[in-house]
């Protein structure tokens, strides 16, 4: 079991609530998107933390929040020990650098009339680490070397290289401070099958390099059970199981999970000629206005009345496993 | 051989630019059978969709220009008909429906008028003939309540339900193939299981052929009899699904699969990978697309681009080199 030592990031009870408003001249606020409500976890010194869930589940908004990059409207991520929500602007700033983030889009992520050595650099100037143009330049080749990319690209913008080159650009960018923790938000579903691979083994190859720590943000299953050690799934804005690796995918509790899990197909047909799917019916309800209870209960193919009435607590059903249903 | 509903023989696409002609399709054969599935494999760029189109006529050209090649159905070549002609063939005998459900709708018009209209110019319904079908129709594909929202605009549909009214859209006149481009990469994967899951079953009750073009080779794995792998616009490898699954003889089919985690593998690997870029299609194959990048290169490679071989029965590859042995075939 992990010690408190062992756990660099220790969220607790995030929640993160957007406000709607509407009306053009008089704007009101007539409602609020629960992106985020109440969500705990911990994450362990060099581990990789899968995130899953379909869109809107609130998966992005967890990374952003823990970063900061949202306000939380409630709940502390301690990292480290501090807690980040409490930080003003300026020991915010300081601690940021501990933590970095990889975009989903490869395009959008990388200013277009930056050259790469200029993107890389960017945090290095901004957090004063670097003083001479040599000392840049020296530092941004070793970021590229490290990512497989040519050094001698330096000079070049980002609409000169491919998708999967523009990913390792903003890989580079991220390990540039020498983070704690990085968060991937879908760092790889932008990309063509061949070129995934390339990038999760550079993922994987870094992080045994510098001891890393990922919260990986995905919805492919398949690869998340390649790379991540613990996997958590969310579903409109709360955590509904967190397990290890093995567990999760041999011993599946929650029905959300297993309906997710048998969703996904396996490239070999003598194995999918064999396999039941639970096909869910409907699709996931608005998070401004989500079901009473248990948030699944609308979609779940078990749900009794009760789970209408109370929403059940993330509750720790076998060593390190946990789920959130009434009926399990 | 069983009667072949369709046959396409050499269709090669170019598309003119600026800079020279970009060669996407490069003289690809294929037939489909009447009820079977076949899925259409490759990554973006590979030319998977412009095989399709180009054979519907359903590119603009220019930019485009088909320049060689037969498509034929029903004894008629698609490519040579006139335009009217093949416009009553679009979406009455093969319908298609595309990846973004979004953008394939007209935002202007409601789904009811979007869906009855191919009934009216096909089958020369009236009006409240056609919206009663749509209405059938969309109660068909599984949208809650089908007569009331027979008037909400595209936006007013998640993206589930939009892929499921357009497909709604494509089956009003019960057509002989569907070709099904990427419909689901854009969905979630519960929402991807329920459209798969769909279009088998009205596969089956409709006797439709079905070619799914796609990327995910998982999916293809539980839906088609035949699998067509496509790179750098040219056929690679063609074979029944298990032998394709089972046996991989193209090394760039064999590379996708090794670099694909499994879910239901244990063991943590490194995945395979297929180092550098795909192709850009700048002048005309001469080599094969795929020596670049492939690790059982000969010289052969470099001078001809191989041609698609019947190597075992029903399994046809484009390669010089023999895997097992690395000596060429």
């Amino acid at each position: 079991m992990a010690t408190e030592q062992d756990i660099l990031l220790k969220v607790m009870g995030l929640t993160k609530h957007f406000p709607v408003h509407e009306g053009s001249f008089i704007r009101r606020q007539t409602g609020v998107v629960h992106a985020v409500d109440g969500v705990s976890f911990n994450v362990r010194r060099g581990e990789t933390l899968g995130l899953v869930g379909e869109s809107g589940c609130g998966k992005s908004t967890t990374g952003r929040t823990i970063l900061q990059l949202y306000k939380p409207t409630a709940g502390s991520v301690l990292f480290n020990g501090v807690d980040l929500v409490k930080l003003g602007e300026e020991e915010l700033r300081q601690y940021r650098r501990k933590m970095q983030m990889i975009f989903q889009d490869p395009y959008a992520s990388l200013n277009p009339r930056m050259t790469v050595g200029e993107i890389i650099s960017d945090p290095l100037q901004v957090y004063k680490e670097v003083r001479t143009k040599k000392d840049i330049d020296d530092k941004v080749s070793e970021l590229l070397e490290l990512v497989k990319l040519d050094p001698s690209h330096i000079n070049r913008y980002p609409h000169e290289f491919s998708g999967g080159q523009r990913q390792r650009i903003g890989v580079a960018r991220s390990l540039a401070l020498r983070p704690d923790m990085i968060v991937c938000d879908e760092p790889i579903s932008a990309l063509d099958v061949s070129i995934q691979a390339q990038v999760v083994n550079l993922l994987v190859e870094l992080q045994r390099k510098f001891n890393l720590t990922y919260l990986f943000i995905a919805h492919d299953l398949s690869m998340v059970r390649h790379i991540c050690d613990r996997v958590a799934v969310m579903y409109l804005g709360v955590i509904v199981e967190l397990a290890e690796r093995n567990e999760f995918y041999h011993n599946p509790l929650h029905p959300y999970t297993k309906a997710l899990l048998s969703a996904v197909s396996i490239p070999d047909p003598r194995v999918e000629e064999r396999r039941k799917r639970t096909i869910l019916k409907g699709e996931i309800p608005s998070p401004i206005d989500p079901p009473s209870g248990c948030r699944f209960h609308t979609r779940c193919p078990i749900a009794k009345p009760e789970c209408a009435q109370s929403q059940p607590e993330l509750r720790e059903l076998a060593p390190g496993h946990f789920a959130a249903c009434h009926l399990i | 051989m069983p009667n072949s509903l369709l046959e396409v023989t050499g269709l090669e696409t170019q598309f003119i630019t600026p800079y020279g002609p970009v060669y996407a399709v490069n003289g690809v054969t294929f037939s489909l059978n009447a009820g079977e599935t076949i899925g259409l494999v490759g990554e973006s760029g590979s030319g998977k969709s412009v095989t399709m189109m180009s054979m519907l006529r359903l590119i603009p050209s220019p930019p485009a220009r088909i320049s060689g090649g037969t498509a034929m159905f029903h004894g008629q070549d698609l490519l040579k008909m006139k335009n009217d002609e093949i416009r009553k063939i679009r979406g009455s005998q093969i319908s298609m429906i595309f990846q973004d459900p979004m953008t394939s709708f007209n935002s202007l018009l409601t789904i009811g008028r979007q869906i009855a209209e191919p009934l009216e110019l096909h089958k020369g319904m009236s009006r409240a003939g056609a919206y009663a079908r749509a209405a059938e129709l969309l109660d068909l594909v599984g949208i809650p309540k089908a007569k009331e929202r027979l008037n909400d605009y595209p936006h007013q549909f998640s993206g589930g339900m939009r892929q499921r009214a357009m497909i709604a859209m494509a089956l009003t006149c019960k057509p002989q193939i569907l070709i099904a481009d990427e419909p689901t990469t854009a969905l979630d994967v519960t929402i991807q299981a329920q459209i798969v899951d769909l279009v088998k079953q009205l596969r089956d009750e409709m006797g439709m052929a079905v070619v799914w073009i796609t990327h995910d080779l998982g999916i293809i794995a539980g839906l088609a009899q035949r699998v067509i792998v496509m790179y750098g616009g040219c056929f690679i490898e063609h074979a029944q699904v298990k032998d394709l699954y089972e046996s991989p003889l193209h090394p760039y089919t064999r590379g996708l699969l090794g670099s694909l985690p499994r879910l239901d593998q244990d063991e943590r690997q490194e995945l395979a990978t297929i180092e550098g870029l795909p192709p850009v299609l700048r002048k005309k194959p001469d080599a094969c697309p795929f020596a670049p990048r492939c690790t059982y290169k000969i010289e052969h490679c470099l001078h001809e681009n191989p041609a698609l071989r019947e190597v075992a029965p029903g399994h046809q590859v484009a390669c010089w080199v023999d895997l097992e042995t690395g000596k060429e075939r």
